[in-house]
């Protein structure tokens, strides 16, 4: 994993809440097995629309996606983060994300922040006066900025530190293997297995 | 102080906790398909991993897989490829799977619970988010994104986050006509699609303990649609009935019991937010809008964005009305429905079949609507062959298919053209869910069967 340490860009201001994962990308995309070619699906159903934010140029270069309250609901499909930086975003603003996407996202290096819904609003009318308005989101002071407002979000230390290291998870695990085998030691034998089968 | 189910459960798992890091978890069952594990595989061929539990993984085809034709070869190549990546995949690492044709193939949720395998006391994932099915027999059930499947396929384990506890609590007896369907409909209407976010939710009370697992796991299921991160209930005699005679049924059954009878919440337990719902009060319960949230009791209306004074909420079911064409005010039961989708593993179990037949049996379903029947696994499909459901399904006039998911996400051919309106027994009526422009009311397998006769939603009450 690339290691996320700060990153400098523009942001596309996505004013709807409840984003789903069905509409960052639609199951119809989901048959593909490998982790890339996602950005043609992200957000399918609305590119047709012209007016859509990722449809006018003022944005097309924009790398930090500042939307709504509860984003990424729904399916646990990993292709949402997937695709969205394959379209190329590094950072997803929000005042309230779901659960196993945010998980996700910060498993695979793309950096969801959480920020009060206040300060969403203002960075989307901030955004919307200058698209080429410069965002500064800093892992390592845990701010984001730009203009002259900086406002700080939390993270905690260690999905921090994994990020900023780029370290992966299973790696990490894995020297854990002897509590895992010590743990497994002690497993009741009554709980389930799946092989031998027994139909 | 006492401690709640799921603190319980979740202690017995952790195989390493330290100063700020997240706990590592014991995962006791992994579940795998199609869609979400290819990329988990590459990976562990790339790093030269193996998995470690092969005997506590099991895969089976759903989300994808075609409900006519099972045996043909898939027509659409990219269905077909991610078809063969799994089994080859299954072989490659020697993982149990499941394919179509086998009497467990189905919905992942469906399979685990027919084979007993998922029991009280367990910690189980899967790539898919109603994984929380599981949570109904006790156990803490949550679903994960595909590198989580790779983690949990190299190490058994999951870095994980303690959630916090919440607990619903439902007492009364429900009314005829209302079902656990409705129940979690309600709950979700009141707590909001973000209501659960951070939580593991415990649903408790007389009218949760008078529900077969059926209902039960059709509660837990939703759980995420309430944002929470697994819902679960405490297992009691019910849950060992179910569990009984299934082919993995523990062998020394008596220790599996004695653990099991410890899962409970302890009386001096506190969870960090309680809520109450009146079962008697409930009625049937529809969505009018685009997320499992908006939903309303059949007898309401359409509700008018005006009335609504949350602005974010307001522009939400503005959009909604807009791209489900309502217009406010419009009573429920008169919306005209053109498709009726039966199963998916909210609503694809047996009891879901034969509650839906019971209605259907003698009559027709409505002219130019089509009704779609799928069970949600093999097994299920042949038990309703042998009761002689399927019979009263095609002789209703519906279309009686093979097992998947289906319609639920029309990823397989299996879907709603642009427009085209439907009452479905799944879980998630978001925009493009079963179909691109389709429209998805989400209603219980009651009010399934009453709509496909009438033509509009309806409970059987209406008939
Ligand atoms: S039936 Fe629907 S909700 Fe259930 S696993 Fe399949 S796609 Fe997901």
């Amino acid at each position: 994993m690339e290691k996320f340490i700060k990153h400098v860009g523009s942001g596309v201001p996505l004013r709807r809440s409840n984003v789903d994962t069905d509409q960052i990308i639609p199951a119809v995309y989901l048959k593909r097995v490998t982790r890339s070619g996602f950005e043609d699906g992200l957000f399918s159903a609305w590119r047709n629309d012209p007016d859509f934010v990722l449809n006018q140029e003022a944005y097309k270069k924009g790398t930090i996606l500042v939307a709504g309250p509860e984003f990424g609901t729904g399916s646990s499909r990993e292709h949402a983060v997937w695709a969205l930086q394959n379209y190329g975003f590094k950072v997803v603003i929000s005042s309230r994300f779901a659960d196993i996407f945010r998980g996700n996202s910060l498993k695979s290096g793309l950096l969801t922040v959480v920020l009060p819904q206040e300060s969403v609003e203002a960075l989307w009318i901030a955004i919307e006066a200058d698209p080429s308005l410069e965002i500064t989101v800093d892992l390592d002071s845990r701010t984001v900025t730009y203009s002259d407002v900086t406002v700080a979000f939390e993270l905690d230390d260690y999905t921090r530190w994994r990020l900023m290291e780029g370290l992966d998870d299973i790696g990490l695990t894995l020297k854990q293997t002897d509590f895992i085998d010590a743990f497994e030691a002690k497993r009741p034998a009554y709980k389930p297995k799946t092989l031998p089968i027994r139909i | 102080m006492g401690k709640t189910l799921a603190q319980k459960i979740w202690e017995d798992h952790v195989v390493r906790s330290a100063e700020g890091e997240p706990d590592l978890l014991y995962i006791d069952l992994q579940l795998i398909h199609e869609v979400t594990s290819a990329q988990a595989f590459d990976g562990l061929r790339l790093a030269g991993r193996k998995v470690r539990r092969p005997d506590l993984t099991i895969a089976t085809e759903d989300h994808n897989t075609p409900t006519i034709d099972i045996l043909k070869p898939i027509a659409d190549p990219i269905s077909k490829l991610q078809i063969d990546t799994l089994r080859n995949n299954a072989k490659e690492f020697g993982i149990r799977i499941h394919s179509l044709g086998d009497a467990d193939q189905g919905v992942v949720h469906v399979v685990g619970p027919q084979l007993g395998i998922t029991q009280p006391g367990m910690t189980i994932v899967c790539g898919d988010s109603h994984t929380s099915t599981h949570g109904a027999f006790g156990a803490i059930a949550f679903g994960i994104g595909t590198s989580e499947v790779e983690h949990v396929l190299a190490t058994q384990t999951l870095p994980s986050k303690r959630p916090k506890t919440m607990a619903i609590n439902i007492e009364g007896t429900l009314k005829t006509g209302v079902t656990a369907k409705d129940i979690i409909l309600a709950i979700i209407a009141k707590i909001g699609t973000g209501g659960g976010q951070g939580y593991i939710i415990e649903y408790r009370g007389s009218a949760i303990r008078a529900l077969s697992m059926e209902g039960r796991m059709t509660i837990c299921n939703m759980s995420i649609e309430a944002g929470a991160r697994a819902g679960l209930i405490a297992p009691d005699q019910t849950t060992f009935d179910y569990i009984k005679g299934k082919p993995h049924a523990p062998e020394d059954w008596d220790a599996a019991l004695t653990y099991w009878k410890s899962l409970y919440t302890d009386a001096d337990a506190k969870f960090d937010l309680e809520i109450d719902l009146n079962a008697d009060e409930l009625e049937p319960f529809v969505t009018w809008g685009t997320n499992p949230g908006q939903g309303l009791p059949l007898s309401g209306a359409v509700p008018n964005p005006a009335d609504i004074s949350d602005s974010e909420e307001r522009g939400a079911a503005e959009r909604a009305l807009q791209y489900m064409g309502l217009e406010a005010g419009t009573p429920l039961k008169k919306i005209a429905i053109d498709t009726v989708f039966l199963g998916s593993c909210t609503n694809g179990r047996i009891e879901d079949l034969r509650a839906a037949a019971d209605i259907l049996k003698g009559k027709k379903i409505a002219p130019k609507l089509r009704m779609l029947v799928v069970p949600g696994s093999e097994r299920v499909r042949q038990q309703a062959m042998k009761e002689g459901l399927d019979k009263v399904f095609l002789d209703a006039g519906a279309e009686w298919r093979n097992a998947g998911c289906s319609m639920c996400l029309g990823m397989n051919p299996d879907q709603l053209s642009v427009g085209e309106r439907s009452a479905s027994t799944s879980n998630r009526n978001f925009e493009g869910r079963q179909g691109k422009g389709g429209r998805t009311h989400l209603v219980s397998p009651l009010v399934a069967a009453a709509t496909a006769i009438r033509g509009t939603l309806s409970s059987p009450a209406d008939l």
